[in-house]
């Protein structure tokens, strides 16, 4: 059963201490994604930095899939296929238009890691909280923030989903419970769970119940925030409150030009969670299916109240940290590697292999994305820039915070106001 | 029958500030009739019951807040009334809870994080300003913190540097906060029940030693639905003389030195600052076009302080009334040392407090004799 699979990952002894002899059970049927091949080679593999893709689909859905039988449905396979492509349509735009000096300040793309937004985000519903760093603008677009309003804020537009104030790094949708959107790394793991704490809150204190269970929230994050201390203290305290959050790590092995191997003592991510009592989980992060996998399972685990999980997805960027990144020390037999393992081609072959779609309706969607990109690129280039008066506005929600002026009334009640001044 | 006339008038117009003002000229701190005497522990305490009892989303989240029953037994009984759900045991992770308060916050709840004391908030900074003070901006509106950040801030008695610190000038600098500094009982219940009404972030900075200390409560104030408005000052004495401001402790000592003062023939008028961001800037300037002398108390390091910013408005509005400079007196220039003796030297006494006004007035006293 799929809890049983995690309970499973909860006992998985490291890989390099296992041994001939001892006690770990043999990894039982579905979502086993801890699998991983027990190979001598595996201590060597993390030594260089070169991935295989561990198998995640044990038992019976490899079963299922050596039958000859899809993963997913046509349905379902369009929608991944459909976001995965806009995600990489709208970040190679964002590309185009920063060397055009149309988008400025810290830019940061998230090409080659789509299977793991679509992956999670496409199973959330609209109540489910999404929190990110500043390589946010994919998890805004998956979690269904239109392509126009996303690239108008990047502009720097009053039509942006936060009417130019937050920019690149601080995508903030309320009606799409996308919660940010952090600059500094660590931030959005506890912001996140407090998220999930409110959602348990809700449930169990407010009695506000909903029939499918308690609203998830996910934190996306990478390696490098593995090892700073919030990260810890979240774990901890998700798991001492069982809240309904899964947290996400990008591992793609490289924090600007920090390699993961040279930061981490155990570069192990996922191991990190049953050392805080809550299953940690492995997945090739470059397999939108296998992702969408174990994201099926953490998330319901999270929705029945079971509690947090740690999924660790090995992906890879294929651009540099940010556009200002030179990318030096990157070595390019491995980019190499990891550009042949590109989501989106493999997708496509899976599609086509198992006779879900035909090339040309693929084709269409690809045509479909590049006109709603290229729409909004339009729109943000049309649309104008904040007015002046919003430079004062939304500092708090209660604006009487600006305190009172020296006519003895309160500053936000002039109608003046906001023509700024010197003075606030 | 001035609180009908203040509340009638409200404090939007200047007639409403002027009777605001209006006080029966007699001892410090004058009340309506059938005064009660509460402890500002008591205070606190009651506020955030009748603020949790009020609201279901209101919840309280810190160190010690629950079984310890608060480590200044400011929750006391909290637990107990509402259970472990509404107030959190944390572990000893500023940084995660408060960011999970935010969380919350986000997420519409109204959390109160208490700080054991505000030196432990540095741990948790960046949530303050990052993720709870920069949030309603930078999602232009979308998300608002409805947060409070409580607990005791500067120095108590004989905990050293790494436990005195007063926080009050690094927080107010920040926009999107909004910080308060009750001194008496009645600041205490009245701000912190306006700062969990608030939907923005309140920093909300209380005194360890004050939370003893008894003042006389209007019924008024007891009643639950009592709020005092963010942003507005409170002349606790009036005076024609010179204006002293402080904030927190230090109006206690400011009062005494007010008495001192009156002796010797000087009327002080001493501003309660109630909030330093936003400063209640309008009463400030008016009560210095009045006395036209002015000397900022606070508790805090002098340089970048509250006195600083003070001076500054005063300068910027009323600059042609002044008679004399403004003075400034703070804590010692130094990280807070241990010994009593040197402890005393660098905290503010209320015999500073009466020097600094004699300069103002007189100034009778060259300033390098008081090095």
């Amino acid at each position: 059963m799929a809890a049983a699979s995690f309970t499973a990952a909860k006992f998985l002894a490291p890989v390099a201490a296992r041994s001939g002899g001892d006690r770990a059970p043999p990894l039982p049927a579905i979502g086993a994604a801890s699998a991983r091949p027990r190979r001598g080679a595996q201590q060597t593999r993390l030594r260089t930095a070169l991935a295989v893709s561990s198998d995640v689909l044990a038992g019976n859905k490899a079963a299922q899939a050596a039958a000859g039988e899809p993963v997913v449905t046509r349905e379902e396979a369009l929608e991944v296929y459909e976001d995965m492509v806009l995600g990489r349509v709208f970040e190679d735009m964002c590309a185009q238009m920063y060397y055009r000096g149309k988008m400025f300040g810290f830019v940061h793309l998230y090409n080659g890691q789509e299977a793991v937004s679509t992956g999670f985000i496409k199973l959330l519903n609209q109540a489910d909280c999404v929190v990110s760093t500043y390589r946010d603008h994919v998890h805004a677009l998956s979690k269904g923030v239109p392509a126009r309003s996303v690239m108008a804020e990047l502009f720097g537009k009053a039509t942006g989903c936060c009417r130019g104030q937050g920019g690149s790094m601080h995508m903030f949708s309320a009606p799409h419970n996308l919660l940010g959107g952090f600059a500094f790394i660590g931030e959005g793991i506890p912001v996140a769970t407090g998220a999930a704490f409110a959602a348990k809150y809700r449930h169990e204190v407010l009695k506000q119940s909903s029939p499918d269970g308690l609203d998830v929230t996910l934190a996306f994050f990478g390696d490098g925030t593995c090892n700073n201390g919030q990260f810890f203290e979240c774990l901890n305290m998700a798991q001492l409150w069982k809240l309904p959050i899964v947290f996400v790590v990008e591992n793609n092995l490289w924090a600007i030009g920090m390699s993961h191997l040279r930061a981490t003592s155990d570069p192990e991510i996922y191991k990190k969670g049953p050392a805080f009592g809550m299953p940690g989980v492995h997945v090739d992060g470059m397999d939108v299916l296998k992702v969408r996998e174990v994201a099926k399972e953490a998330i319901q685990r999270a929705r029945r109240g079971e509690g947090p999980t740690l999924v660790e997805c090995e992906t890879y960027r294929f651009r540099g940290h940010s556009l200002a990144d030179p990318d030096e020390l990157r070595k390019p037999d491995e980019k190499s590697h990891y550009a042949a393992r590109d989501p989106i081609t493999a997708l496509k072959k899976y599609i086509i292999e198992y006779n879900l779609a035909t090339e040309s309706e693929l084709k269409s969607i690809e045509k479909k994305i590049d006109d709603i990109v290229e729409e909004a690129v339009e729109f943000a280039d049309a649309s104008p820039h904040p007015p002046r008066s919003q430079l004062l506005e939304n500092v708090f929600a209660d604006p009487k915070g600006f305190g009172i002026g020296p006519d003895g009334k309160y500053r936000c009640e002039d109608p003046k106001f906001t023509q700024g001044t010197a003075q606030v | 029958m001035l609180g009908v006339a203040r509340r009638r008038l409200g404090s939007g117009t200047v007639l409403g500030q002027l009777m605001q003002t209006l006080r029966p000229a007699a001892a410090p701190r004058t009340y309506s009739a059938a005064a009660k005497e509460i402890t500002v522990r008591e205070a606190l305490n009651s506020a955030l019951d009748e603020e949790m009892s009020a609201d279901p989303s209101v919840f309280l989240m810190g160190e010690e807040v629950g079984e310890y029953q608060g480590a200044y037994k400011i929750s006391k009984g909290l637990l107990d009334k509402y259970g472990p759900d509404r107030v959190l045991d944390t572990p000893i992770t500023e940084a995660g809870f408060t960011g999970i308060g935010v969380g919350a916050a986000y997420h519409g709840l109204r959390p109160i994080v208490e700080f054991m004391t505000f030196n432990f908030s540095m741990q948790a900074i960046d949530h303050i300003i990052n993720s709870a003070a920069k949030s309603n901006y930078m999602s232009a509106g979308q998300i608002s913190v409805p947060i409070v950040f409580r607990g005791p801030n500067g120095a108590a008695a004989g905990v050293g540097a790494q436990h005195s610190q007063c926080y009050a000038a690094w927080y107010a600098h920040v926009p999107g906060l909004k910080v308060l500094t009750p001194y008496s009982a009645e600041d205490a219940r009245g701000l912190l029940k306006a700062a969990i009404r608030d939907p923005d972030p309140v920093v909300f900075l209380e005194n360890e030693l004050l939370y003893g200390e008894s003042f006389p409560v209007s019924a008024e104030a007891l009643d639950s639905s009592f709020c005092l408005p963010i942003g507005k000052a409170k002349i606790e004495r009036q005076g024609k003389d010179v204006t002293i401001t402080a904030f927190s402790k230090m109006v206690g000592y400011a009062l005494q030195a007010a008495d001192i003062l009156a002796k010797e023939g000087i009327s002080a008028e001493v501003i309660n600052l109630r909030s330093i961001r936003p400063l209640d800037r309008a009463a400030i300037n008016a009560s210095v076009r009045k006395t036209n002398r002015l000397v900022t108390v606070e508790e805090g390091f002098p340089q970048h302080g509250v006195g600083a910013e003070i001076c500054m408005a005063v300068v910027e509005d009323s600059f042609e009334y002044l008679d004399a400079p403004v003075e400034r007196i703070a804590g010692a220039d130094v990280p807070m040392p241990y010994a009593a003796n040197l402890e005393r030297m660098a905290v503010p006494q209320v015999e500073d407090i009466v020097r600094a006004a004699k300069r103002a007035c007189y100034r009778a006293v060259p300033m390098a004799a008081t090095a």
